[in-house]
């Protein structure tokens, strides 16, 4: 074992019994001065997962979130020195935190707040000339494919998931109603912002991701899609980054 | 093609909305704007001394304990809707850009 | 060998950039006189912190001030992570880069700490082997920072300053003097804090740290002081500053506050007090 293994595994392990050859600087044991360390790692992670993850904590309240922080930062403690990205694993292991089972919810919830720091973090991008599509013809308009900015994300749930985030993060916002709700994450210039993917929109933004055509997700998009109001949507958050008309077979 | 005709009547006219104001929104505006952060950053600060954190001696293995205080999930009434309906499974292929 | 490529930074206060500062750094009329961020947090892809940066570099100084290399760490250095530190450093070509004489990742996990080694022979080759390869990535000097201490290594076989002389020596680094470091370090391992200063390697010296500190005690009742970054300097760092200033002349200096962070005002306050320091040595 090495050196730094034996000073690190007790860090994050409180049963573990402090590192040997550690002194106050007088010579005696170091002791309780180790915990220093202990502390500084569980409260830096802890205090990046609530920033992280602020609808969260206030669904099950501070202190309970410490409690499944305090599980998740041992279970999961960060690979990359970018703590901007550190919580990726959150949402997945809320679902197998038993006393939460009963909120459905939350992980789809993390999911969202994930998406939205992932989308904050994203690269820039030129929005693609509105114009291109002014005076389109309907052949070019159906073979044409269409590039979502960086920052634009979707997350598909069963629960009502931009209505709760809303709900604990947007003072005065609607309690959430029963009903399922897709998330379509778009940032105009700097703050990402979650709405609620109209009908049918869900799979037409899929297939734009996948790189089908316009007509294609047209069709992935079904009957009751209302192309205006979808594209009205994409364009108010500048959303859409590339237009492009080449056929590509 | 008469769906496909009225499809690109729609999309134009939403485009010509959008290319007639096109591009107003400054980014130096925006830059300027007080912004929340949105993730944890990295600092070289310590945390508060040496207690509570990083020296309880609880079972941080076991998923069960008692929740102890309470959030505002107790203000929502979500009953049982779709707990590991069939949705869920479309979850993963959709949510873009998450690395494994 | 890599000391001509840049000005460094000014012999002026500057203080760590917070993003809720923006506004008013921009309005201050006679704000500091350079910035330091921390590397990581302008890692990502783009957005805001990114745009807000490159806004700032175009009239301030920017000291790039690293937490997550794991310098001192017995893994090799993190070969993604130092070609994201050169993408920002060339991008940005920032007045200084500086690191922390410390180690926070091992078998690939990232701890969020700054924790130390003991000072033998061998921790000497890896950490002059870590800065030598960070030194050859960004082709530019680097300055290491002294690190706040809570405990001691009975392993170690050489003095903290001894450990930093040797370092500056062989690889050709700067070093980074956090006088509250000093402080803090000298108190909880009961040495003086004006002979560690004494016996720094101070003509290697091209930046300084002020930050302020949490007061704790140890299972003897010991006092054991908390680097928090979470309060103003207090007297006795602004003396041993004073002291220092008087060995090493003008240097530029930082006002670090991490935690619990005050309004501009406030922040302000603590650089005007560090302009003093500075008139009064150049008096």
């Amino acid at each position: 074992m090495t050196e730094q293994h034996s000073f690190r595994a007790p860090l994050l392990d409180a049963d573990r019994a402090i590192p040997e050859g550690l002194t106050d600087g007088l010579g005696r044991p170091a002791g309780a001065r180790y915990n220093v360390y202990r502390n500084n790692v569980a409260v830096s992670l802890t205090e990046a997962l609530e920033t992280g993850f602020p609808a969260i904590a206030k669904l099950i309240g501070p202190d309970n979130f410490r409690a499944v922080a305090a599980r998740y930062l041992r279970a999961a403690p960060p690979t990359s020195p970018l703590m901007m990205h550190y919580g990726a694993g959150f949402p997945e292991f809320l679902k197998t935190v038993e006393p939460l089972a009963h909120l459905g919810y939350l992980p789809d919830v993390a999911r969202l707040e994930l998406a939205l720091r992932r989308s904050f973090h994203a690269a820039d991008h030129t929005p693609a000339d509105p114009a291109l599509l002014q005076d389109v013809d309907d052949d070019a308009l159906m073979s044409c494919r269409m590039a979502l900015a960086p920052s634009a994300h979707l997350l598909r749930s069963p629960w009502p998931i931009v209505s709760i985030w809303a709900f604990n993060m947007r003072p005065g916002s609607a309690k959430p109603q029963a009903r399922p709700e897709d998330a379509l994450i778009l940032r105009a210039e700097f703050d990402p912002e979650p709405l609620v993917t109209p009908e049918g929109g869900a799979a037409f933004v899929t297939a734009l991701i996948r790189g089908e055509s316009f007509g294609s997700a047209m069709t992935a998009a079904g009957d009751s899609f209302d192309v205006g109001v979808m594209l009205n949507l994409l364009f108010t958050h500048r959303a859409i980054a590339g237009i492009s008309f080449e056929d590509t077979p | 093609m008469s769906t496909s005709m009225k499809t690109a009547a729609i999309v134009g006219a939403v485009a010509a909305t959008f290319a007639a104001h096109a591009t107003t929104a400054s980014a130096q505006d925006q830059v300027k704007c007080f912004g929340v952060s949105l993730a944890g950053e990295n600092d070289c600060a310590a945390g508060p001394g040496t207690t509570c954190a990083g020296t309880s001696k609880v079972d941080y293995q076991g998923n069960a304990w008692t929740l102890v205080d309470a959030g505002t999930c107790e203000e929502m009434e979500l009953p049982a809707m779709a707990d590991g309906s069939a949705r869920m499974g479309s979850l993963e292929a959709l949510d873009r850009d998450l690395p494994s | 060998m890599f000391d001509t490529d840049h000005d460094g930074l000014p012999a002026m206060p500057g203080v760590g950039y917070k993003p809720q500062h923006f506004n008013d750094i921009l309005r201050d009329a006679a704000p500091v006189g350079w910035l330091e961020i921390h590397a990581e947090n302008y890692m990502g892809d783009g957005g805001r912190p990114l745009a807000q940066l490159r806004h700032l570099s175009e009239r301030f100084p920017i000291s790039v001030h690293g937490v997550g290399l794991s310098i001192g760490g017995e893994d090799p250095l993190d070969p993604d992570h130092l070609a994201r530190l050169k993408h920002l450093v060339s991008w940005l070509n920032p007045a200084s880069f500086s690191e922390h004489l410390a180690w926070s990742t091992h078998d690939s996990q990232f701890l969020n700490d700054l924790l130390p080694l003991p000072y033998t022979d061998t921790t000497l080759i890896r950490v002059a082997d870590h800065i030598d390869q960070v030194q050859e990535a960004l082709g530019r000097q680097m300055l290491l920072e002294n690190p706040s201490s809570y405990l001691a290594f009975t392993q170690s076989t050489m003095s903290e300053t001894d450990f930093l002389r040797e370092l500056a020596r062989r690889t050709g680094c700067g070093l980074l003097l956090d006088v509250n470091n000093v402080f803090v370090s000298a108190t909880n391992l009961g040495y003086s804090p004006i002979e560690y200063i004494d016996a720094y390697p101070l003509d290697r010296v091209k930046e300084i740290h002020l930050g302020g500190h949490d007061e704790d005690e140890d299972d003897h009742g010991a006092p054991l002081l908390i680097d928090s970054h979470g309060r103003a300097v207090v007297d006795p760092v602004w003396t041993l500053l004073d002291e220092t200033l008087d060995r090493t002349g003008a240097r530029p200096l930082l006002i670090e506050w991490d935690t619990d962070v005050p309004d501009w005002a406030t922040l302000r306050a603590e650089t005007v007090r560090a302009q003093e320091a500075l008139t009064r040595v150049l008096a």
